[in-house]
């Protein structure tokens, strides 16, 4: 089973109808298609791990029962070999299958909804005449009657979803434009870094629409997707535009590493973007104003931690776990080692409300993939083997406070539930 | 009957260094490479994963990354007269296996030779007469001179990250490095690991004497360093678990941190682990190669056919695999005729045991692979060898590569060696106890060869390789020699005491006790198809379409580590390969 990050998790079936398709075979609006479903990052769901592309079967956990990603191929008994452009139209930007039922939200139609007539149509042609058609059944969810019928989700579709219309900014800047047509389009960044609301929709689509647009998501499956804000102490705030399109080229900086459910966006997705895609990306997140000016910014206390661990001071608590498992590569200094080993002072993922990640990370252990950019992929080894849920708690905690770091502490009970939830003992 | 695979533009046996190197620069090539590794896949994340990794028992007792020898092995004896047995226990030297092969495990010393080295034969000829040479000693020259080979030495130390300080840059000598080295073509691609106080005792006592000291050149980057194929290594931090264990931080050059992240990307790149080559296939004129037989990890007999044949094992894995092909007429000791498993050569490792006074604190733990300070004074023909009795010659040098509880706590000579009195002994040894090492040269004689052994077999029945080999009185002469000199540095260090650690004339070869894994020969270059079984680009006289590379191509062995020459001699004969033979694929690069 695959960590998945959108929050409401399911996958749709979409239907099968007998209605013929006339596909439209133009080698370069396959090839802008391939573009785009790249940046629309449809094969993270679509693709199951080591299936075949886009024939689906990536299971997605829910609370409520696992579902499981539908084949997308031209396969015409069970892809979508049938579907006309308006077929498509209605499932990728209104949420409605071929059936006339409503797509389970996890499908970020609400975000879809903002592709253009163009790059939609070039989608199609991508889906029809670039993906190899595999004959591969959807799989039924496990969701339980009665949470299995579909029809409230029509409900929740006329309550949240948008109007189908590109949302056109305030700015003139074309670089900014592009980055928000990715953002909040295609890229779908608010499925995961925007909080939801009660109903679980995204509290905010766009960056006109209120301080919560991508201000950091809750915990899901164990991950936390970070506040995207300008925020300085768990925002991009302290990132410079470059420094974030190298992130996204390549899932790691000077001083951080990609982990969690990003690290598929960043293999799946960003990775094939172009430079300037990413440029205009990450311009455009850089040019959101902090969610929460007023909060704390990192104190000037780095020197502290660094001189108690240099002196080999492990009268606080977490100190003499640090030294003992983290300080081999993260160092003294908390300063890790620029693009192998990510920094832990300074660097705001460290500093998010919500302590999830750290705990995962430090349990699990973590992998920074290799791409085309960066070819080295990098381990962190789990510690869950070896720390208890109050060491873990300790030295998270010591984390979260040294070197500058403004996170608030966390307790054994936060690392036994997640111990839990991971399965690892 | 063999399964038989489609066929590939070429076959790497071997995926250690030379495989990797071969198989990275082939693809490249636009060739569809398929790599066979005898043992398992190895990565960092999942074979030097911290602290699991810093595991002394396992790795460095138990050789968790070693040869398993119950399925495979050599037998040894020490001379024609003798019978062979087989080597069963890890001992004088540390076969690898797996992905990475012993450069997963190795410390990292990475050595060019001197340019008198390589033609070690002419040189000494010219330099003394011919009459210099005993009768027996069978040295000859590599058919390669360091010039030529310079490029492909700075190909790989940029690859590897090597840190190091130059001491000739195009003749210009420089303080502070090498100045007996050849000529380079320019800086190493990484400052000097610091010097840890060992060294700095050592370096201060050499200087003392005279001596210009330099850092080793150490495939452990000194800090984060992005090679020529883009991948990364991070920085060592001196902990002391190198030898012998894969790298947490990424930061010892291994295939792993330097080649295998870009060469398991490529489409026209496959790996085939657990995959036993038992014999390159040749055509009925016997000289072509048409691919080769492995056993696969079920056991099943594959077959794959292959255009190109690369043989990049172990040096003795090479010449065993060519003696099971009938490739290259074996050599007979009584004849002298024949030419594979000729000129195997080992090393010559002596010591000097310094006890520091009461009260210094070496820190032992804090150790590298392969950073070190030395001189090369006394190495290769560098010094006046007019009535010394030898040839040959050793680097002499402080290398601590840690502390480690187990095989690190050696206590002084005389001390007990269990119980309290022990224990006493460690705590007063450790912290003030270290090597001056000296690794020299052994020349190669005509009763030191390789054959197949004719009772024991491996676990698929083939016969083992047999090594007749035993200390020479030219190498132990040159050992005192050299060690004697280490032993009046030892002296200028103001110890405690000190011991002297050089074989006496007529100490038979022990095979009980870790010496090196610095085997070389019997698959020799040369320029003479009656003495050697390569030509000078490493490919086979009598099968043209199979190279066989690796340190089983040295003539004779030299006194450093052998790794910086395999190395350039992979991309030197990658390149031949690139721009030449595959213009004219299966003909000769040299014509006799």
């Amino acid at each position: 089973m695959k960590n998945l990050t959108l929050p409401l998790l399911t996958a749709l079936g979409l239907a099968i109808s007998t209605a013929a398709t006339a596909a439209t075979s133009d080698e370069a609006a396959v090839k802008r298609g391939e573009y785009l479903a790249r940046a629309g990052d449809c094969m993270a769901c679509h693709t199951a791990k080591g299936g075949k592309p886009y024939a689906g079967g990536l299971g997605l956990e829910t609370p409520i029962g696992a579902v499981y990603a539908t084949n997308i191929t031209p396969d015409h008994a069970h892809g979508i070999g049938d579907y006309t452009l308006e077929d498509f139209d209605k499932a990728v930007r209104h949420g409605i299958r071929k059936d006339g039922s409503t797509l389970y939200p996890a499908m970020p139609y609400p975000s879809y909804a903002k592709v253009t007539d163009q790059d939609l149509a070039d989608l199609y042609a991508y889906f029809m005449n670039g993906v190899q058609p595999v004959a591969e059944a959807n799989r039924d969810s496990d969701i339980p009657w009665p949470m299995s019928m579909r029809w409230p989700l029509a409900f929740w579709r006329w309550t949240f979803a948008p109007e189908v219309a590109t949302d056109a900014g305030s700015t003139p800047d074309p670089q900014l434009e592009r980055g928000r047509y990715l953002v909040n389009g295609l890229g779908h960044c608010g499925s995961c870094h925007t909080p939801r609301g009660i109903g679980m929709q995204e509290k905010s689509l766009s960056d006109s629409d209120g301080e919560h647009f991508l201000a950091g998501g809750a915990p899901l499956e164990g991950w936390v997707a970070k506040n995207l804000r300008g925020d300085a102490h768990d925002g991009l705030g302290s990132w410079s535009t470059e420094e974030l399109a190298q992130f996204l080229k390549t899932g790691r900086t000077e001083r951080t590493a990609v982990f969690g459910s990003m690290t598929d966006v960043i293999q799946h997705s960003m990775q094939h973007l172009t430079d300037a895609d990413r440029l205009a990306i990450a311009s455009y997140l850089k040019s959101l104003p902090a969610a929460n000016p007023q909060a704390a910014t990192a104190k000037a206390t780095a020197s502290n931690t660094t001189q108690q661990l240099s002196n080999m001071d492990v009268s606080t608590p977490g100190a003499r776990t640090y030294i003992d498992n983290c300080m081999a590569c993260h160092r003294s200094d908390g300063r890790g080692y620029a693009e192998v080993f990510p920094a832990l002072g300074g660097n705001p993922v460290l500093n998010g409300k919500e302590p999830a990640s750290l705990i995962h990370i430090v349990l699990a252990g973590g992998y920074l993939p290799g791409n085309q950019h960066a070819p080295t992929g990098y381990g962190m080894p789990g510690f869950a083997w070896r720390l208890s849920d109050q060491e873990v708690a300790e030295v998270v905690s010591f984390i979260r406070a040294g070197w500058g770091n403004s996170g608030a502490a966390v307790s054994a009970s936060d690392v036994a539930a997640q111990r839990k939830a991971l399965g690892s003992h | 009957m063999a399964v038989k695979k489609p066929e590939t533009d070429v076959v790497i046996v071997g995926l250690g260094w030379v495989g990797s190197i071969m198989a990275a620069e082939l693809t490249e090539a636009g060739l569809n490479v398929v790599a066979l590794e005898r043992g398992p896949d190895q990565d960092t994340p999942t074979d030097a994963n911290y602290p699991k990794v810093i595991d002394e028992l396992a790795y460095t007792i138990r050789g968790k990354l070693f040869q398993d020898l119950s399925k495979e092995t050599v037998t040894i004896r020490h001379n024609a007269a003798g019978v062979a047995l087989p080597y069963r226990q890890q001992g004088t030297f540390l076969l690898g296996n797996g992905v990475g092969g012993a450069g997963f495990h190795w410390n990292g010393l990475s050595w060019r030779p001197l340019a008198s080295d390589l033609k070690l034969r002419s040189h000494y000829t010219e330099r003394y007469g011919s009459k210099f040479i005993p009768e027996g000693m069978t040295i000859q020259d590599h058919g390669v001179s360091f010039e030529e080979l310079e490029p492909f030495f700075t190909r790989f130390e940029e690859v590897a990250g090597v840190s190091g300080k130059a001491g000739n840059i195009k003749g210009r000598l420089i303080e502070g490095g090498n100045k007996f080295e050849g000529a380079r073509s320019k800086e190493y691609p990484l400052p000097p690991l610091k010097k840890v106080y060992g060294e700095q005792l050592f370096d201060k006592a050499a200087r003392s004497l005279g001596y210009s000291t330099f850092s080793i050149p150490a495939g452990n980057a000194s800090a984060p360093y992005t090679n020529p194929y883009g991948v990364r290594l991070g920085p060592c931090n001196f902990c002391g678990f190198c030898e012998n264990y894969g790298c947490y931080m990424y930061s010892k050059a291994s295939p792993q941190t330097t080649i295998l992240p870009v060469l398991r990307q490529r489409r026209n790149f496959e790996m085939r682990t657990l995959a036993h080559v038992t014999k390159v296939n040749l055509d009925s004129s016997g000289k072509q190669a048409t691919g080769v037989t492995y056993i696969d990890a079920r056991g099943n007999e594959v077959e794959q056919p292959a255009r190109l044949v690369i043989l990049s094992a172990f040096q003795l894995h090479n010449v065993r695999l060519l003696l099971l092909s009938k490739i290259g007429k074996p050599y007979d000791p009584h004849t002298g005729e024949g030419v594979v498993g000729r000129n195997y050569a080992y090393q010559m490792l002596g010591s000097v045991t310094v006890q520091l006074p009461k009260g210094t604190y070496l820190n032992p733990f804090i150790g590298t692979g392969a950073g070190g300070t030395a001189i090369d004074n006394y190495n290769g023909d560098n010094f006046d060898h007019s009535g010394l009795g030898f040839l040959g010659g050793a680097n002499i040098g402080h290398h601590r590569t840690g502390g480690r509880p187990i095989g690190q706590t050696a206590v002084a000579k005389g001390e007990p060696n269990w119980g309290k009195g022990w224990k006493g002994a460690v705590t007063d040894n450790y912290q003030r106890s270290m090597n001056l090492y000296t690794q020299g040269s052994v020349m190669s004689y005509r009763d030191t060869y390789l054959d197949l052994d004719p009772t024991y077999k491996d676990a698929f029945g083939q016969p083992l390789l047999r090594v007749t080999f035993n200390w020479h009185d030219n190498d132990i002469r040159m050992s005192q020699y050299v060690t004697n000199k280490a032993a009046e540095i030892a002296v200028a260090m103001n110890p405690s005491s000190y011991t002297v650690n050089a074989k006496k004339i007529g100490t038979p070869y022990d095979t009980r006790f870790y010496q090196s894994t610095h085997t070389t020969g019997g698959a020799i270059m040369g320029s003479d198809p009656k003495t050697s079984v390569v030509n000078r680009y490493l490919q086979c006289w009598d099968v043209p379409n199979v190279f066989v590379i690796g340190a089983s191509a040295f003539p004779q062995n030299i006194g450093y580590n052998p790794t910086g020459l395999v190395g350039a001699l992979a991309y030197w004969s990658a390149n031949a390969i690139r721009e030449r033979y595959l213009k004219n694929p299966g003909r000769p690069l040299v014509e006799v």
